[in-house]
């Protein structure tokens, strides 16, 4: 955010703030634990407001709740800026003195009136208002957000909307205040941290500035590498399409399985010249590879760090000898190295890891020793004797600013790209359920008592229109494939709103409904939105 | 880039004594925060740091100059210039009743050394009520494959309650039902987990001094006579799973997990986990080399 | 709240039980929805709603129960620990009509003990014509009965209790006519302040047993700075042999009410409750009459609160849980109820008998009396006001004492005194002078004939019933209490001075350590008992 890649806050200012807005998030299953802190905020007096489609376990919880329609949060965000804009409850001195853009901004979002986003959000517009007028009026106010945001063909103007709404209210920066994406796994801010994007090196330091470029390769011996930014996910897919990308190596992930339109995604893996897959199980994945490279689970078998959704790095420490075979992430690189014929020894993950200190200047105070004396250490951390930093951009609070002012961004609505129509009447959205993750290689392999399975849910009166009973087996189709699953009524779903999870792939393959239509600033995909249809599957006639 | 830390408003310090020793505590703490900064060992059952006092056990009770009947040490406030006497016949008797009425009428047997430890340093004998003294015993509840119910073992302190409820997980899925002697620790109309509110987070299971609630993976080790925490090792580490970063204690024994907790005093969880953090580890020892 | 509820749907009855309390439903909104705290501020609507349940169909189901906490936002596995609390509430369906006999220690002296096939419960507060009971009938019109429904036995005084049996307790022109609201209107005139000094200088003391000064409690809640603040009117009146509250409420229920807004004005109170427990349905009706035909005069919002059958609601911090829709559990103090009370606001609690007191201080008649309740073996059993400090000879003499084997003064929580003893002055400084307390004014009266054991084990077991359960001394004493009481009066042979030794163990335990009054006197009236009466000797 404005040049740092992490949460603003962290989690112990979720107690203690005024408003919190869960957008395109249900914490309470997904981030069980971010939720108790969110619950502590709520019994001190925090007002709670969800935002997404569907009525979650977290929404249950909320003060206001508001049912959008699936890709309409931007109409909802400009709607809200324009309320606050015309209450004259815009912070004027912050956006003058710490923003760039709000005149652009301005002219953009006047033309969401709450009339317009009533019809492109499906929300009353009386309680678009009142929100607005909520989050504006609070002293405190935090928006924290998770796939509902970002897994959308438009996810990087989703994400920059809601910081307009908090850049316009001057809720950021300051204690109880701030933006704040909930990770969905256990390392992805550490990865993105340690460089694993496309155009960043450790530390979300630009590989392509020539000074930080330099230091990176004298700090390694002179070593060749590139100097231009990479591909995202989904362009090494477009890649892979053209015939430009033909060798692969993947550790640690399954987008046999977790990609959408998943029929594509095996097609062009299964045509690479080569893939290696460095993985702790036999993924589906790793059975379309040339070489699997059996891995030490990271946070149990193997010592390192992660770092979570708070900016905390944390150690992870050897608990489990690992099984015979699977070696350690660091040995494997380490081996392959000398086998290219560079030897880098056998470093500890405490020697790698003081690598990346003397080189990234926000991990540079945390010692492994600090580390464990502070249960992990919120970055930036400058130098040995800095705490951590509980929230950022406090500079832009100084007068003047210290660095770079925050950019206002002036957004469009632009819903999704699988359109409903006549023949796909039903928008499927996709998301966890409590007790599983992702694609249930984990935790399928733990006896959940609540777990009941893949299914569609749908609204009882859907499925009234259908004809078909609760737990009915049907076809659900999208333009890309048809899979047969049993229905579940919820009641808490709206007619013509569908959602399953991707937790059972063996049962159903969610992914071959779901549409690989990407955003091409993140390359993320648009799981959230697909059109379907849904048939009863006819009776088979009598012999 | 260091930015400005949110301390809250300064609080003051308040002066008291202990045993006749002054003590000086800031301001809100309780009695107990006061003894344990004296060291003055003080027995607790029901108060556990990340939970609310609900002070119900009654065995840190402490004799007050002033005050008519003896406070909790957990849940009282100190106040400036008070006379707190820890070590009076009162206060031994009162500690001593209370560790007798519980030891005869519940199992306590898988309690921790330092609950026996109170026990004999203040005489308990829990038997001289006799044989016929009525007792919780009651056969182990086990109806889901996560973990066990043994209320025999429960003395009743309320801390899963309060886990399950508004100090952690907000699910309410347990409550005390029932009044006197017979209440007990209940789901709605007693109904088994698998068909209650349950969520399987097992907060519950972290805050249980008695062994009442259990990893079905404990629970079936010391059945078959395989449990042997001498054996344990415990490592800290963080959840494989969301991006909460959640810190994991791995109790490992015999090269395999048997039971996961997480430290109270960690600013993420305050001990507290999710039903993936806290049992969704078999997927790492079910590989095959 | 996200709630999970999987016992299956309520009847139409059952849900149409709760809609006529709480209204229909709003439809679903699939696109907004107004939740979180306004849906979890209804909880302390549990007790009506399950109250409505009870009352048409004659138990709680778990589709009934489960249906209200969906209404209220309420955890399923926490009503089912309020509904499995209060002893009035079944979870087993029963027929149409059902009958409470009490056998408490009165009603057992007049034979109680032989009525079959009824449900036993402690003290019904009708002690004045024991043996009594309480029949339901439960339905659409759903109706509840004291037996015998004769008028009290006797009352006897001339200031506290001048108006019944005079005025028409249904009637606010009967009551105008006997000068009710005056008081009301010279408190406006006077203003707050000089309400509150007036109270402060009769050096009136609450009579709800602690006997603490009730203009200070008046002075505190006035005081308080966190806003609103609240007045709850304590008639859970349930120490066994006690009912001078019942007459005073059946009687002249205007004059409580009145009492109520005087209070509430004085202290600055925005709402107030009276809480009037579940076994006195006609004391409820007429209270809520007079509410309903005095509304306008009042001046605060006052409300009739239905206890559901636990003695420990009579303790303050236990009442607001019960109002609060919860456990009656009662808090740890600190803090006191003047700073944190009901629903966590600076709270005024008074009982019935204080309050009345308060009327006449501020109409300017304020005699110093106290009503006793005297029953058991008496020709006239009845509530009586006599002047503090009377001799308890004197007040037994007036109501037909014959001789006397003992008096247990103050109810279960109180002890036992002994013919030699009945000199003592009936005020707070009297009865403390030979250990004794007035508590709740109950007077029960034992002759030579009287089975004293059996006495001691119905205190026992009714201490075991009614503790809520929440400390340990008191939970587990009470139970061992009873057990070794009943082993002592049971083995013939043996030397009892072990089971003495342990019965006084825990006495000094639960007096000690409990966490309320209930816990810190349920040994209080068995030690005397066993040290007064000749219980151990054969």
């Amino acid at each position: 955010m404005f040049g740092a890649g992490g949460g603003t806050s962290s989690y112990q200012e979720a107690e203690e703030t005024n408003v919190i807005f869960l957008w395109g998030s249900n914490a309470r299953e997904t981030h069980p634990i971010f939720f108790h802190h969110v619950l502590r905020g709520v019994r001190n007096g925090a007002r709670l407001i969800a935002v997404d489609p569907r009525k979650t376990s977290s929404a249950e919880w909320a003060d206001v709740w508001l049912g959008i329609d699936v890709g309409s949060d931007i109409a909802l965000a400009n709607a809200m800026a324009r309320v606050i804009i015309h209450a004259d409850l815009a912070n004027k001195e912050f956006i003058a003195g710490a923003t760039t853009g709000y005149e652009e901004f301005a002219r953009c979002v006047e033309a969401y009136t709450l009339k317009r986003a009533e019809a492109e959000t499906g929300v009353p517009a009386d309680a678009i208002e009142k929100v607005a007028l909520d989050y504006a009026r609070a002293e405190r106010g935090m928006i924290c957000w998770t796939l509902g945001i970002t897994e959308h063909h438009n996810a990087t103007d989703n994400v920059l909307a809601l910081i307009n709404l908090g850049l316009l209210t001057g809720k950021v920066g300051r204690y109880g205040c701030g933006l704040n994406p909930l990770r969905g796994q256990n390392n992805v801010q550490g990865g993105g941290d340690m460089g694993a994007i496309p155009a960043r090196l450790p530390g979300f330091q630009d590989l392509e500035i020539q000074a930080i470029h330099d230091k990176f390769a004298s700090a390694w011996g002179g070593a060749q590498f590139p100097s231009k930014k990479g591909w995202h996910l989904s362009e090494m897919f477009e890649a892979m399409d053209h015939g430009e990308l033909r060798s692969i190596y993947i550790v640690g992930e399954n987008p046999a399985r977790s990609e959408a339109d998943q029929t594509r995604a095996v097609r062009l893996l299964s045509g690479l010249d080569h893939l290696v897959v460095q993985d702790i199980f036999l993924t589906q994945t790793a059975e379309l590879a040339h070489v699997v490279l059996p891995a030490a689970a990271g946070w149990a078998e193997s010592d390192g760090t992660v770092t979570n959704s708070e900016r905390r790095v944390q150690r992870v420490r050897r608990a489990l000898e690992p099984p015979p075979g699977a070696r350690d992430d660091i040995d494997i690189i380490c081996e392959l190295a000398r086998r290219m014929g560079s030897d880098w020894g056998h470093p500890t993950a405490e020697q790698v890891w003081d690598e990346c200190r003397a080189l990234s200047p926000m991990h540079a105070g945390m010692a492994y020793r600090r580390l464990d004396e502070l249960d992990g250490i919120q970055w930036p951390c400058p130098d040995e004797s800095h705490p951590g930093t509980q929230f950022l951009h406090g500079r832009l609070w100084k007068d003047p600013v210290e660095g770079p002012r925050a950019p206002f961004h002036a957004v469009e609505n632009d819903p999704p790209v699988d359109k409903l129509s006549e023949e796909f009447p039903i928008r499927l959205t996709t998301g966890r359920r409590l007790d599983s993750f992702n694609t249930g290689v984990q935790t399928g392999e733990y006896t959940s008592p609540l777990r009941k399975g893949e299914a569609l849910l749908i609204s009882p009166e859907d499925g009234h229109s259908l004809g078909v009973e609760d737990g009915e087996c049907v076809r659900a189709s999208s333009r890309r494939g048809s899979v047969e699953v049993n229905v579940r009524f919820e009641p808490s779903l709206r007619p013509g709103l569908a959602f399953m999870s991707l937790h059972f792939p063996d049962q159903v393959a969610t992914n071959v409904l779901t549409i690989d239509a990407t955003d091409p600033k993140s390359g993320t995909a648009e799981f959230k939105a697909s059109a379907i249809r849904i048939d009863k599957i006819p009776a088979p006639a009598p012999t | 880039m260091a930015e400005a830390v949110f301390v809250g408003l300064p609080k003051r310090f308040v002066s008291l004594s202990i045993d006749g020793r002054e003590v000086e505590v800031l301001e809100g703490s309780t009695i107990l925060d006061a003894c344990r900064r004296l060291e003055v060992d003080t027995p607790t059952l029901c108060q556990l740091d990340n939970l609310t006092p609900v002070n119900v056990c009654r065995v840190c009770v402490v004799e007050v100059e002033g005050a008519r009947v003896l406070v909790p040490a957990c849940s009282r406030r100190v106040e400036a210039g008070m006379k707190v006497r820890t070590d009076s016949e009162r206060v031994r008797h009162s500690r001593r009743l209370v560790l007798e009425l519980l030891g005869s009428s519940v199992d306590m047997s898988l309690c921790s050394a330092q609950v026996r430890g109170w026990m004999e340093r203040y005489g308990a004998v829990p038997e001289r009520f006799g044989v016929g003294a009525a007792t919780v015993a009651q056969p182990v509840k086990v109806d889901n494959e996560l973990y066990v119910r043994d209320y025999s073992r429960c003395i009743l302190c309320y801390k899963c309650v309060e886990a399950c409820g508004v100090d952690a997980q907000n699910t309410f899925a347990i409550g005390v039902a029932g009044r006197g002697f017979d209440a007990h620790i209940s789901t709605e109309f007693d109904t088994p987990l698998p068909d209650s509110a349950c969520v399987y987070c097992g907060n519950c299971i972290g805050v249980c001094p008695t062994g009442a609630l259990m990893f079905k993976s404990e629970h079936d080790m010391r059945g078959a006579g395989t449990w042997d925490e001498g054996r344990q090792s415990v490592t800290e580490t963080v959840c494989p799973y969301c991006g909460v970063g959640c810190m994991l204690e791995l109790h490992v024994q015999d090269n395999s997990i048997v039971k996961v907790t997480s430290p109270l005093d960690h600013s993420v969880t305050s001990g507290h986990l999710c039903v993936k953090g806290r049992f969704g580890f078999e997927f790492v020892q079910r590989r095959k080399g | 709240m996200d709630i999970r509820t999987t016992g299956g749907p309520a009847t139409d009855v059952e849900m149409a039980a709760v809609d006529g309390l709480l209204g229909d439903p709003e439809p679903v909104d699939h696109r907004v929805a107004y939740g979180g705290r306004a849906v979890r501020s209804l909880r302390h609507l549990l007790l009506p709603v399950l109250h409505a349940i009870q009352d048409r169909t004659g138990w709680v189901s778990r589709g009934a129960l489960e249906y209200a906490c969906r209404r209220l936002s309420i955890p399923p596995a926490e009503a089912y620990g309020v509904v499995s609390f209060y002893a009035r509430f079944a979870h087993e369906p029963r027929d149409a009509k059902v009958v409470h006999v009490c056998d408490d220690i009165v009603c057992s002296l007049a034979g109680a003990n032989a009525v079959e096939g009824a449900i036993r419960v402690p003290c019904l507060g009708l002690c004045d014509r024991a043996p009594a009971s309480l029949v339901e009938r439960f339905g659409a019109d759903y109706q509840a009965v004291q037996m015998p429904e004769t008028p009290p036995h006797v009352v006897a005084g001339v200031q506290l209790l001048r108006r019944v049996g005079v005025v028409d307790p249904e009637s606010i022109e009967s009551y105008r006519a006997h000068g009710g609201f005056a008081g009301l209107q010279r408190a406006r005139e006077i203003g707050r302040e000089a309400v509150i000094a007036m109270v402060s200088e009769a050096k009136l003391l609450g009579r709800g047993g602690a006997a603490f000064p009730t203009g200070r409690k008046w002075e505190s809640v006035a005081k308080a700075q966190a806003q609103p603040h609240y007045l709850v009117c304590n008639a859970d009146e349930s120490e066994p042999g006690t009912f001078k509250d019942r007459v005073l409420m059946e009687n002249d229920p205007f004059a409580v009410v009145e009492a109520m807004a005087i209070a509430a004005f004085a202290t600055g109170c925005e709402r107030g409750y009276i809480y009037v427990r579940d076994e006195y349905p006609l004391a409820r009706r007429r209270i809520g009459k007079a509410i309903s035909q005095s509304r306008e005069l009042l001046g605060v919002e006052l409300e009739v609160r239905r206890g559901a059958g636990a003695y420990i609601c009579g303790e303050e911090t236990a009442l607001f849980n019960s109002i609060e829709g919860k456990r009656g559990e009662p808090r740890n103090k600190p803090p006191f109820p003047v700073e944190v009370g009901l629903f966590g606001k600076p709270t005024l609690v008074n009982n019935v008998e204080t309050l009345l007191n308060v009327l006449d201080i501020v109409n300017g008649d304020f005699g110093d009396t106290r009503i006793f309740c005297v029953s058991g073996r008496v020709s006239r059993p009845g509530v009586y006001e006599v002047p503090m400090g009377t001799p308890l000879r004197s007040l037994l003499e007036i109501a037909g004492a014959g001789d006397i084997q003992a008096v247990l003064l103050g109810g279960a929580a109180g002890s036992f005194l002994t013919a030699d003893q009945i000199d003592v002055a009936l005020s707070f400084e009297g009865t403390r002078a030979i250990g004794a307390t007035l508590g709740s004014g109950a007077v029960i009266v034992f002759d030579e004939t009287a089975d004293m054991k059996e006495v001691l084990l119905r205190i026992a077991r009714f201490f075991r019933d009614e503790s809520c359960g929440q400390c340990v001394p008191c939970r587990v004493g009470t139970k061992r209490q009873e057990e070794i009481l009943e082993r002592m009066f049971t083995e013939r042979d043996g030397d009892r001075s072990a089971d003495v030794m342990l019965l006084s163990d825990i006495a000094q335990a639960m007096r000690d350590a409990s966490i309320c009054g209930l816990g810190q006197t349920a040994a209080n009236a068995i030690a005397s008992g066993l040290t007064q009466l000749k219980v151990l000797n054969g």
